[in-house]
């Protein structure tokens, strides 16, 4: 009976299903961006086109303090994470006949699977006996913490690239006199930078809009810019709040835009 | 060890594996091939001739037995410590980098000055007549470009020994001759001792000034294209170079009595008994019925292939040959189906084999 090819786009309905879930999807965000440009300060009431919005967020001395502790945290934590996703990804790739690799595979990528809450109570503990035990109350609490978390998102795309990688070209470098170190200076990294520009895109993007685990371990005034937005829409609700949400937006789409060029490229 | 030998393996041996799943890759292959010659492991996909050269490289370590380079024991030295480069059958060059830095990569790697590599990498593009495609990217170019890059990448650090694994056989027919020649042409050139690997026998014959044939792990025969060709060893060797006819025959005193007891002389020194006896198509001479041949026969199949044509036929005793018939012999056209011929052998190209 069924002579045509079955194709999910042929069953009935499916059309209004891929609409509802686009809409779900993209229809909150577009209010979002639309309300950013509202001269009101209502969220829900549109009073007319402004950019009055973004110098405001601009002008905040505050929304700057905690822009810059996110960019700092997201940076440092994002180039550690990519450094260690890395090792890693060579260290699982590229050893041969190692036992238990998908027993490493899983311990790396751990923080994806655990509830994230349980990551934060976790470094919420952990981290309180090392204040008692050193007095210190530095950023470092937050950047390792976001370092360790990242580390999955950073590893999964260069062990892909390594993966993909033809082994025959480390041993052509090797056949040409390259010590191991130079075959991996000069031909493993640069194959690999795609991968690594990507995993460090994702890393920066996941610990920058990260919530849960930053608002366990942060300690007072180390606000980031989405626990300060999450507290400035409790207290009341801000329209300069949907500003800086459309600039997160953008500054993610030119990342992820840039990954997908990046991932693209020579495959 | 004679003084003149390149590369020397003794007693080689690689086993994969450990308990009842250990695959034996090579079995103890001795091997010495001479400084300056073009020596070809030939043998099925399997037979363990890619290992041999990976050993030789120095990306497989043997599970017994030595390589020697020039008479020094490599066996342990790691690829980049070795005069010996590798000419890849998927070519494996470096996608990001370009052509010429592609080919100055060994020379880089040593620490050679930038004029000397310049220099190198000029002369060794010079010879792949690739000049002026030094700024290219490898993926840029064809195949057949690729190939060459990857021979000349290979040439510019002055190897002492080349390795070529399989090189050509990603090459289409007209291209793969054209290689073969320039192959043969850049060895005597480069007076460089070149050891390529393949399973084109016809490849091996043309090529090669010594052949080793391979199976199973085991290295068969070693002998010049002729010696291989004319008296392989044993059955296999006969088999997979060229096409022969295989006769089951009782040897005793010189002589070999094929089915329908005729005999045919063999040379004396022959093995004794039970035997199969090779003779290859174009030894096979079809006569006219009144010649005098000691042998007859009847034509089942005549097929004709420009130069020649592969004649089918039965002898009188039941054997099935297979012969040659050279279109340009005089008479013309080969005899047509169910005709009477005489047969005979050319003298002394009768084998009898060990097994």
């Amino acid at each position: 009976m069924a002579r045509r090819d079955f194709s999910a786009s042929r069953i009935p309905g499916f059309a209004t299903v891929a609409v509802l879930v686009f809409a779900a999807l993209y229809l909150p965000i577009m209010m979002l961006v639309i309300y950013s440009f509202n001269s009101g300060d209502s969220i829900a009431i549109w009073e007319g086109f402004s950019f009055k919005w973004y110098p405001v967020a601009w002008n905040n001395e505050q929304v700057r303090e905690v822009t810059f502790r996110s960019l700092t945290i997201a940076t440092v934590a994002s180039v550690i994470a990519t450094t260690v996703a890395t090792m890693a990804a060579l260290g699982t790739t590229r050893r041969r006949g190692t036992k238990g690799q998908t027993f490493i595979y899983v311990m790396i990528n751990q923080p994806l699977m655990v509830p994230e809450i349980v990551t934060a109570v976790a470094l919420l503990i952990f981290f309180a006996s090392i204040k008692v035990a050193t007095g210190y109350q530095g950023l470092g609490y937050l950047i390792t913490a976001h370092a360790a978390f990242c580390i999955p998102f950073a590893y999964l795309p260069i062990r892909a690239r390594l993966e993909g990688m033809d082994r025959t070209l480390e041993i052509a470098a090797a056949d040409l006199y390259a010590t191991p170190w130079q075959a991996f200076r000069h031909v493993t990294l640069p194959l690999l930078m795609p991968g690594i520009a990507a995993g460090l895109m994702l890393a920066f993007v996941t610990s920058l809009d990260d919530v849960v685990i930053t608002l366990f371990v942060k300690s007072a005034g180390q606000d980031t810019l989405p626990t300060y937005m999450l507290a400035q829409i409790r207290r009341s609700v801000s329209a300069e709040v949907n500003a800086i949400s459309t600039l997160l937006l953008l500054l993610t789409v030119i990342l992820l835009t840039a990954f997908f060029l990046l991932t693209r490229k020579r495959d | 060890m004679a003084q003149d030998d390149a590369i020397e393996a003794r007693s080689s041996r690689k086993v994969y594996g450990t308990g009842p799943e250990a695959v034996v890759a090579l079995d103890d292959v001795s091997i010495a091939i001479r400084k300056g010659e073009f020596f070809t492991l030939l043998g099925p996909s399997g037979c363990g001739k890619t290992t041999l050269l990976r050993m030789i490289a120095g990306f497989e370590t043997p599970t017994a037995g030595q390589i020697l380079l020039n008479g020094r024991d490599i066996t342990d030295a790691p690829p980049n410590l070795r005069p010996v480069n590798t000419v890849f059958q998927s070519y494996a060059l470096f996608p990001h980098l370009s052509v010429r830095r592609n080919v100055g990569f060994g020379l880089q790697m040593l620490g050679r000055p930038a004029s000397e590599i310049d220099q190198k990498v000029e002369r060794a593009l010079a010879m792949v007549r690739l000049g002026e495609m030094a700024d290219r990217k490898p993926t840029q170019l064809s195949g057949g470009q690729q190939q060459r890059v990857a021979l000349a990448r290979a040439l510019a650090p002055s190897p002492e020994v080349l390795l070529l694994d399989e090189p050509l056989s990603a090459l289409d027919l007209k291209l793969r001759k054209e290689m073969q020649s320039e192959l043969k042409r850049l060895q005597h050139e480069l007076g460089i001792t070149f050891i390529f690997v393949t399973h084109d026998q016809e490849e091996a014959l043309t090529m090669s000034d010594r052949i080793g044939v391979m199976s199973a792990g085991r290295l068969l025969q070693v002998g010049s294209p002729r010696e291989i060709y004319n008296h392989p060893v044993n059955r296999f060797v006969a088999d997979f170079i060229g096409e022969t006819n295989f006769l089951p025959a009782e040897v005793s005193g010189g002589v070999a009595t094929i089915a329908g007891g005729i005999a045919i002389p063999v040379d004396a020194g022959s093995p004794e008994g039970a035997h199969t006896i090779a003779i290859r198509p174009e030894h096979v001479r079809i006569l006219p019925q009144d010649a005098g041949a000691a042998m007859r026969g009847t034509i089942a199949e005549t097929t004709y292939f420009g130069t020649d044509s592969h004649v089918r036929l039965r002898l009188d005793g039941g054997a099935d040959l297979v012969a040659r018939y050279q279109s340009d012999t005089a008479g013309g056209e080969a005899p047509p189906t169910g005709a009477e011929v005489g047969v005979s052998f050319t003298p002394g190209a009768v084998q009898v084999l060990e097994d």
